[in-house]
């Protein structure tokens, strides 16, 4: 181990560690002013971030290549670190309505971020799976924090916790097989083995789907979405908001990873049911979202349809041509959906009530009349993720629909156009209820929850006509030594 | 035939049948008790692997930790409802079939096939399984997985506090 | 195989048998002189010389006990529970040196059973940890709530104080730069492991009691409240096996600490006389059994709550912080 080793993995040393003393520092301060255990969260994912900062650019690897630094992790882990942030504003007040405040709500919040900032680096096989448990288990506790009072975030809890598990069980099973069949856990090795032609190509291809099914679970692919609608319903608004986005986005960052530096030669012959998976997904997502009437449930299956989305790059990046402009398009359009799916998130932590209503589709009627600006933004969240122009949503879908396009995969992309307009059904039905019927909406107005709609619906809005620098930034995320 | 054969078979025939005794046992406490036993067993074929370190954790982690805890959560739930599962009829053929399946396969591997479908690995050396050696790896090449695996102990510890913790106040 | 170390392991085997029945025998014995002693008694005095034949009487007399098997339990592990609880006892000796190699006749012999292991503390720690189940499964098989409960208790209060006892070990470990008891003894050889680790030794000692349930923590037996805890059921040469496993482990405990940290066989002139070293073992051995029948006669029991509270929130960080502090110290020393 070396300085430089260790400044690789600064980032997630600093939240790891920020949270281990986090933990100590929360027992010193009393019960009604947790906001500062809030603050100190935040000011943790700072620190982690400035490295990130400074050395954006670099490539290295550490730990014998345990983990390695590109600008692939370098987006994922601001994005993420940012992500993170944006929970600790969103959970403050709501934390405080629904009155399970407790201190260790943003530790576990720290400690699951540390998790997707080290998965963002994984370059093992090992660390994949560690990250994945890091980031998941404290995402299974936070499900649950209100068990107390209410008896579905206990059931979420359990439900993600076991499926979680199961889907862990796969990848360690995935990871023995490409392990037994190259002897190297590392992804760049595996490659190396690949290509020498001496591993086991059965076996490695088994393995390889082992790994896509126990990730397929974590980021909500049909048909692996089955605890999805369940868990984001049960547990606390706020979790959810971090669930959808983060546990998503780490997730991808351990598939794109693995199937451009790993094996895109297995992801080749995969390409069939990469497809099917992802088409799968776009359908059954946008279909199912259409019958629902709670919110958050209608929020979990856009979920899984937007993981359809992102999962269409994966059949993309087999062809090494198009390698590049498939992972800045999914790290483009991981940013976006990131920005307006947690500003969605905070409309619905706006609506929700203390008892645990306001969260049908009903009890958006006339929130137009009553705080327009709130529902403005709900209507620009609904727009851009439908991907009207001219918001985020828009270009972020531009571009994957174009790297679908240019891999040839044409039936794929229709079926991704055709989605979106069934989708525009169920997101401007919210935009409907707001505006055209009557009601009385309770909003909560709190400081840090306005803040966070501001940004959100700020960055929506602007992403949509300016994405010129941020897309600047995710086309020069090269995957180490592959992509320049 | 070499004493190691000896005593391989012997200890082979028990894991085996403590595994069945696990699954046929209607009694829970029972159960644990056969996988106890097949732990145990299988920590003495690491002995005779000559790897001492894994046999001795196997033994502690395993029979000596999670099956004491296993075994406190069936006692204090009691073992007549534990026993009672649910009913599958199809379940029993369809797994002797896949694990007739498993072991036809192995023994193919095993006898025929072994140099085509697994990679040749150079020898191990003597002191491979010592606490010295599993020291080194943990703490030089392993380091950084080592380190993440005590901040998830750490992670899961918390969690599973918070989530038992009695409401105070 | 050597037919000859055939015959020395049986050897062996024989002499810690011998040495664990006999010990247990005549440290109940011990036991109860002292504490009448203690008490300002005069304890069993009546058969043979100095009372020398009470065990003999006493094991005569379980033996023609009826044996009782409750109607309701769970006969298979009510039989086994007791002999599950005896076995550790016995095969924990095997890795403990009773004395420096010694030869005879051109041979030369290790004195003990396994030879020198290297990994002699983590096979301790194992054969510890499984140690619990034959005093669980009697609580459970006796179907009695009493016996459930002090089976639990004690089993929880085993669990718990196992993390001390294996905390405590690192420090000779670390002391010693090696898990074998051999090592860790003959790095003894200038100063002992009490002197340098005197919190890992306390440490040890308050593990250990707790670990073979004696009094002060002598929980599962709280004969007020559990009647008499995991054994209320049995009767006869049974409970006998209990009260012998309980012995059997005092007497290895005891073993356990001299190796550890009172320089195990090592003392005056054993490189010169091999056949010392035994002698001397033996000698630190009864002096920390007479410190545990000391502490037995002394001390109340302490409350369960209490008591769990002190292996994890008193005993627990202290141990981390003893490792902490060792280590630290080792790598500035530069090795002990």
């Amino acid at each position: 181990m070396t300085t430089a080793d260790l400044n690789v993995a600064l980032p997630f040393i600093i939240v790891a560690a920020w949270a281990c003393i986090l933990l100590v520092i929360d027992l010193f301060i009393p019960a009604d002013r947790k906001g500062l255990t809030a603050l100190l969260a935040v000011a943790g994912m700072g620190f982690a971030s400035i490295p990130v900062l400074l050395r954006f650019e670099e490539s290295n690897r550490a730990f014998n290549g345990m983990i390695v630094q590109d600008g692939f992790s370098s987006f994922l882990q601001l994005l993420l670190l940012g992500v993170g942030v944006i929970s600790v504003a969103l959970a403050y007040d709501y934390l405080q309505r629904r009155k399970i405040v407790k201190g260790e709500y943003y530790t576990l919040l720290l400690f699951s971020v540390s998790g997707m900032v080290l998965m963002a680096q994984a370059g093992d096989l090992i660390i994949v799976f560690l990250a994945l448990e890091l980031l998941s288990v404290p995402l299974y506790v936070l499900s649950g924090f209100a068990a107390k009072s209410n008896p579905e975030s206990e059931e979420a809890a359990m439900k993600y916790f076991l499926l979680g598990a199961f889907a862990s069980g796969f990848i360690v099973y995935g990871i023995a097989l490409v392990y037994g069949a190259t002897g190297t856990t590392e992804i760049e090795a595996i490659h190396n083995v690949l290509i020498s032609g001496v591993s086991n190509l059965g076996l490695l291809t088994v393995g390889a789907v082992l790994i896509l099914v126990g990730l397929g679970f974590k980021v909500a692919v049909v048909p692996f979405h089955m605890w999805t609608p369940d868990v984001y319903d049960g547990a606390p608004s706020s979790v959810t908001a971090l669930m959808s986005v983060g546990a998503k986005a780490g997730g991808f960052a351990a598939l794109l990873r693995l199937f451009l530096a790993g094996f895109p030669e297995i992801a080749a012959n995969l390409a069939p049911i990469l497809v099917g998976v992802a088409a799968l997904t776009l359908i059954w997502g946008n279909i199912a979202a259409i019958a629902q009437q709670n919110i958050k449930r209608m929020m979990a299956y856009s979920s899984i349809s937007h993981a359809g989305y992102i999962f269409m790059m994966l059949p993309a990046i087999v062809d090494s041509d198009i390698a590049p402009d498939a992972i800045s398009a999914a790290l483009f359009y991981l940013f976006v959906y990131a920005v307006s799916n947690l500003g969605a998130w905070g409309v619905i932590l706006a609506l929700e009530r203390a008892d645990g209503g306001g969260l049908s589709i009903d009890d958006y009627a006339g929130l137009g009349e009553r705080n327009p600006g709130l529902a403005l933004a709900m209507a620009l969240f609904m727009l851009s993720l439908i991907g009207v122009p001219p918001t985020a949503g828009f270009i972020g879908k531009f571009f994957l629909f174009r790297v679908v396009l240019d891999a040839n995969m044409i039936g794929l992309a229709l079926v991704g156009v055709i989605t979106s307009l069934i989708s525009a059904y169920y997101y401007l039905r919210v935009v409907v209820v707001m505006y055209m019927r009557s009601g009385d909406p309770q909003v909560r107005s709190e400081r840090w929850l306005n803040a966070t709609l501001w940004l959100t619906a700020l960055g929506t809005f602007l992403l949509g006509i300016f994405p010129g620098p941020l897309l600047n930034l995710a086309s020069r995320t090269g995957l180490f030594g592959l992509v320049p | 035939m070499s004493t190691q054969l000896i005593l391989f078979f012997i200890l082979a025939v028990i894991a085996i049948l403590s595994a069945i005794g696990m699954l046929v046992s209607k009694n829970s406490v029972y159960s644990a008790m056969f996988l106890v036993l097949n732990f145990v067993t299988i920590a003495v074929l690491f002995l005779l692997l000559n790897a001492p370190f894994i046999a001795m954790v196997q033994v502690t982690i395993y029979a000596g930790a999670i099956m004491v805890l296993f075994l406190f959560v069936i006692m204090l739930l009691g073992t007549d409802m534990a026993a009672e599962g649910i009913s599958m009829p199809w379940q029993p053929p369809i797994a002797i079939l896949l694990s007739g399946a498993l072991i036809l396969e192995f023994a193919f591997i095993l006898f025929f096939a072994q140099q085509d479908v697994l990679p040749q690995i150079e020898a191990i050396s003597a002191a491979f399984g010592s606490p010295q050696s599993i020291g080194k790896l943990l703490f030089n090449f392993y380091l950084l997985p080592f380190e993440v695996t005590s901040v998830l102990l750490l992670v899961a510890m918390v969690g599973a506090i918070i989530l038992a913790q009695r409401e105070t106040g | 195989m050597d037919p000859a170390l055939l015959v020395e392991w049986l050897v062996k085997s024989g002499v810690i048998i011998f040495l664990i029945l006999t010990g247990f025998a005549y440290l109940t014995l011990f036991e109860r002189r002292v504490l009448a002693r203690i008490q300002v008694r005069i304890g069993p005095n009546r058969a043979g010389p100095l009372g020398l034949l009470q065990p003999l009487a006493d094991g005569i007399k379980l033996l023609f006990k009826e044996e009782v098997i409750p109607d309701k339990a769970d006969k298979v592990i009510f039989i086994l529970a007791p002999v599950l609880t005896v076995i550790p006892a016995f095969v924990l000796l095997a890795v403990i040196p009773l004395g420096p190699e010694i030869s005879i006749l051109g041979r030369s012999y290790s004195l003990s059973l396994a030879g020198d292991v290297n990994v002699g503390v983590l096979y301790l720690l194992a054969v510890a940890s499984i140690s619990v189940y034959g005093i669980v499964l009697a609580g459970w098989s006796s179907n009695n709530k009493y016996a459930l409960l002090g089976g639990l208790r004690s089993a929880a209060q085993m669990i718990s104080y196992e993390l001390v006892l294996g905390l405590a070990f690192i420090g000779p470990i670390l002391l010693a730069n090696s898990m074998s008891l051999k090592d860790i003894i003959q790095a003894q050889s200038r100063v002992w492991f009490i002197v340098l680790q005197p919190i890992g030794f306390l440490l040890f000692l308050v593990a250990s009691i707790a670990e073979v349930n004696r009094a002060p923590f002598d929980m599962p037996e709280a004969e007020q409240e559990l009647t008499a805890g995991y054994h209320v059921e049995y009767s006869g040469m049974k409970f006998a096996l209990f009260f012998m496993a309980e012995y059997g482990k005092m007497i290895v405990v005891s073993f356990i600490t001299a190796s550890l940290f009172l320089g195990g066989y090592l003392g005056p002139f054993v490189d010169k006389l091999p056949l010392l070293g035994p002698i001397y073992l033996l000698v630190k051995v009864t002096l920390i059994l007479f410190f545990m029948i000391w502490v037995r006669a002394t001390w109340p029991r302490i409350r369960y709550d209490r008591l769990m509270a002190l292996g994890w929130k008193v005993l627990l960080p202290i141990g981390l912080l003893n490792i902490i502090i060792t280590a630290i110290l080792v790598i500035l020393v530069g090795g002990y």
